[in-house]
């Protein structure tokens, strides 16, 4: 029963071709995050107002630490919420 | 050697227009006796709060750029605390980046503010009510 299993990860599995994410600061040469843009900044938290990780944004490390300022500021301001539900969808 | 710092402050919706501008002006006076610079300002207006502060849950946003030594940021901030009409404040040392974008984001306004007003010029038979406002 093991062997069934292990064969079944030996066999290629159908797997899409990863598109490769890259950061968007750097290839769009964005020096400077705006925490009065709420807009903007939204495309980096969740529903939930979490900031989302940067294995999900593809962003690098240098931004993600802007990015994670620049949402806190806009929290501080009430630009953006601390907590919530369906942030997108308002 | 003067900073540039950005200040953003939140006073509470029930204040009226006048209220509020003389706060404004209070702010703005603190600054310059002080031989701040102030480089631009700008009135957001009553804006709704993403949360609730102090039970408030609109209030008019208000921002001051300016040029200052580090010493007058405690001043202002002190003043800020003191005020109960200021219900939020949040400032910020500026770098080359963000005082470059702050002069773009400042030309973006321009452009837009003299389109909008450009508009109302075109079609002024229909938005009769629109120039007086702007003007």
């Amino acid at each position: 029963m093991a062997q069934q299993n292990d064969i079944k990860y030996i066999a290629p599995v159908a797997v899409d071709i990863k598109k490769k994410k890259y950061c968007r600061f750097k290839k769009s040469g964005i020096k400077y995050i705006d925490y009065k843009d709420a807009e903007f900044l939204k495309k980096f938290v969740n529903e939930q107002g979490k900031i989302l990780p940067r294995r999900l944004t593809g962003t690098s490390l240098k931004y993600q630490k802007k990015v994670a300022q620049a949402v806190k500021r806009a929290r501080h301001l009430a630009l953006l919420p601390f907590v919530t539900d369906n942030l997108k969808s308002n | 050697m003067a900073n540039h710092y950005e200040t953003v402050f939140i006073m509470t919706p029930v204040l009226s227009d006048e209220q509020m501008k003389e706060t404004v002006q209070k702010f703005e006076k603190i600054l310059t006796d002080q031989g701040a610079e102030i480089v631009h300002q700008e009135n957001w207006g009553l804006r709704k709060l993403e949360y609730p502060i102090q039970k408030k849950s609109s209030g008019f946003y208000h921002l001051f750029e300016f040029k200052a030594d580090g010493n007058v940021v405690g001043e202002l901030e002190l003043q800020f605390r003191r005020d109960e009409r200021i219900i939020r404040f949040l400032t910020v040392t500026m770098d080359k980046y963000a005082i470059a974008f702050a002069e773009k984001r400042r030309n973006n306004r321009k452009e837009k503010a003299a389109q909008a007003e450009q508009q109302p010029v075109a079609e002024e038979v229909v938005n009769e009510e629109s120039n007086p406002v702007e003007a």
